[in-house]
């Protein structure tokens, strides 16, 4: 038997319809992060407040998102919800209802792991900061916004970026809706071409390259804002 | 919104023809889960555990191949993975294994790479988690053992393992879960596992509420068990005198 012979020559005509997917993989990062960064705050606000039915909803809807694979979270959004969302978001019948559910999908369950570390970088807080801030006259709610919060986000935005770099990888698996990202880009032209192996192996590298040069700048960031995140407990 | 539920479905015969019904395949997938996630834990396990013990020794070849190692794993999506070892790897073995491999009924072969996939995929945490666990023991542990005439290789054995592997419990559970959760990626590469069962039984009944109900419990009920257990042997194996091993 012959060893594989590589045909990395056809990768330069695939590149135009690599980077429309790369575009979709970018912009369902970028939304997750910004609306799950939102809504995680929220969430952890609703955690620790004082109302015991919403610290009660947080932390049943942290629990159900981290119980359940990304995958099927995926799968539910685009099987189940298509007509609640069109519904509900009076959207026209010309949209694209998997790239909707997508970005639905990826901005809630991301806002769930954001909870938890956004309410790790809280509890490393020390809780003097919080009775300062009560004792100079600030309602609860002020001393969570102005003194206690800013400080726990800055003490985890290492992790808050690490956990970007998940989502970028994770983007991928809206492979099992058949919405066009990067990687299914890649596995549906090579499954067309026969340029199967080339072409994961090429989406594979990029992953690295991309994933490799992002941890790197974290851990420098790390660094420099010199904050001890390893003793959190998430 | 009004939807009518229809659970008679889960004890109707499949409409394959295969002598079972669809709560049958439910819990032939989630029999596949818990087979791919436990046979990938063991592979986690054993490989997670050197690399980690790898990553603590001095040497520094040593920390760069164990370094890169952990973070080929890491930087490459799970599902890209998946792809990588069922389609790619079989055509770059050489010779035999590579056609022995192309010539096994897809399913088997299927699950072969999930196997390899989570396992490899899952130890690369396992090792991290190892390192750290190993690094969080005070420099006297491992002081106290070579002051006692212990070699290297003793007192991994006989001091650092063992207290270390008592705080290594709920995080390895935590990655026990997450190889369960991350099975499902199976399904893309033609594993019948729970959440492949279930999409087969969405496409023959169409009964698509009840069917993600019946993957959300099952994943549901896997996480309640794992936790459980992964309690009692925090539980059982935690020292008297405090739970940080000092």
């Amino acid at each position: 038997m012959m060893a594989y012979r590589f045909h990395w020559s056809v990768i330069p005509k695939d590149l135009p319809e690599l980077s429309r997917g790369l575009h979709i993989t970018l912009e369902i990062t970028v939304v997750a992060l910004i609306a799950g960064f939102c809504l995680g705050v929220l969430l952890t606000l609703c955690r620790l407040s004082r109302s015991r039915p919403l610290a009660a909803f947080a932390r049943a809807y942290v629990t159900a998102f981290r119980a359940v694979p990304l995958l099927v979270v995926l799968l539910g959004f685009f099987l189940v919800a298509p007509q609640l969302l069109q519904t509900l978001l009076h959207l026209p019948a010309s949209t694209d209802i998997r790239r909707v559910s997508a970005l639905i999908a990826f901005s809630l369950f991301e806002a769930a792991y954001y909870a938890e570390i956004i309410r790790a970088g809280i509890n490393s807080v020390p809780v003097g900061q919080n009775q300062a801030a009560l004792a100079l006259g600030m309602t609860p709610l002020q001393g969570m916004l102005r003194i206690v919060l800013p400080q726990a986000l800055r003490a985890v935005v290492p992790l808050l970026l690490t956990q970007a770099i998940i989502l970028f990888q994770d983007t991928s698996l809206v492979y099992v809706i058949g919405l066009g990202d990067f990687f299914t880009i890649a596995s549906n032209v090579g499954a067309r071409d026969g340029t199967t192996v080339e072409l994961i192996l090429f989406a594979g590298a990029c992953y690295f390259v991309a994933c490799t040069v992002m941890s790197a700048v974290v851990q420098r960031l790390h660094r420099r804002l010199g904050v001890a995140t390893d003793s959190m407990t998430l | 919104m009004s939807y009518r539920w229809d659970w008679a479905v889960f004890v109707q015969p499949v409409a394959t023809g295969e002598p079972t019904t669809y709560l049958g395949w439910i819990a032939a997938g989630l029999e596949a889960t818990v087979g791919i996630a436990l046979a990938g834990w063991i592979v986690a396990l054993v490989i997670g555990t050197a690399m980690g013990i790898v990553r603590t020794l001095p040497g520094r070849w040593l920390y760069a191949c164990s370094a890169t190692y952990v973070a080929v794993f890491r930087n490459i999506p799970l599902i890209v993975q998946f792809f990588i070892w069922f389609w790619a790897v079989p055509e770059l073995l050489p010779g035999h294994l590579g056609t022995a491999i192309k010539h096994m009924p897809p399913t088997e072969s299927a699950a072969l790479a999930s196997v390899v996939c989570l396992g490899l995929f899952t130890s690369a945490r396992v090792c991290e988690q190892v390192r750290a666990g190993l690094q969080a023991l005070p420099a006297g542990q491992w002081a106290a053992g070579l002051s006692l005439g212990l070699s290297r290789f003793q007192t991994y054995r006989y001091v650092l393992l063992p207290v270390a592997a008592r705080n290594l419990v709920p995080p390895l559970t935590s990655e026990f879960l997450n190889i369960v959760k991350n099975s499902s990626v199976a399904s893309t590469i033609g594993v019948l596992e729970l959440t492949a069962q279930a999409q087969r039984m969405i496409d023959y009944t169409s009964r698509s509420y009840e069917s993600f109900l019946a993957i959300v419990v099952g994943y549901a009920l896997l996480t309640g068990i794992i936790m459980f257990v992964g309690r009692r042997i925090e539980r059982s194996v935690r020292l008297s005198f405090g739970s940080d091993g000092r």
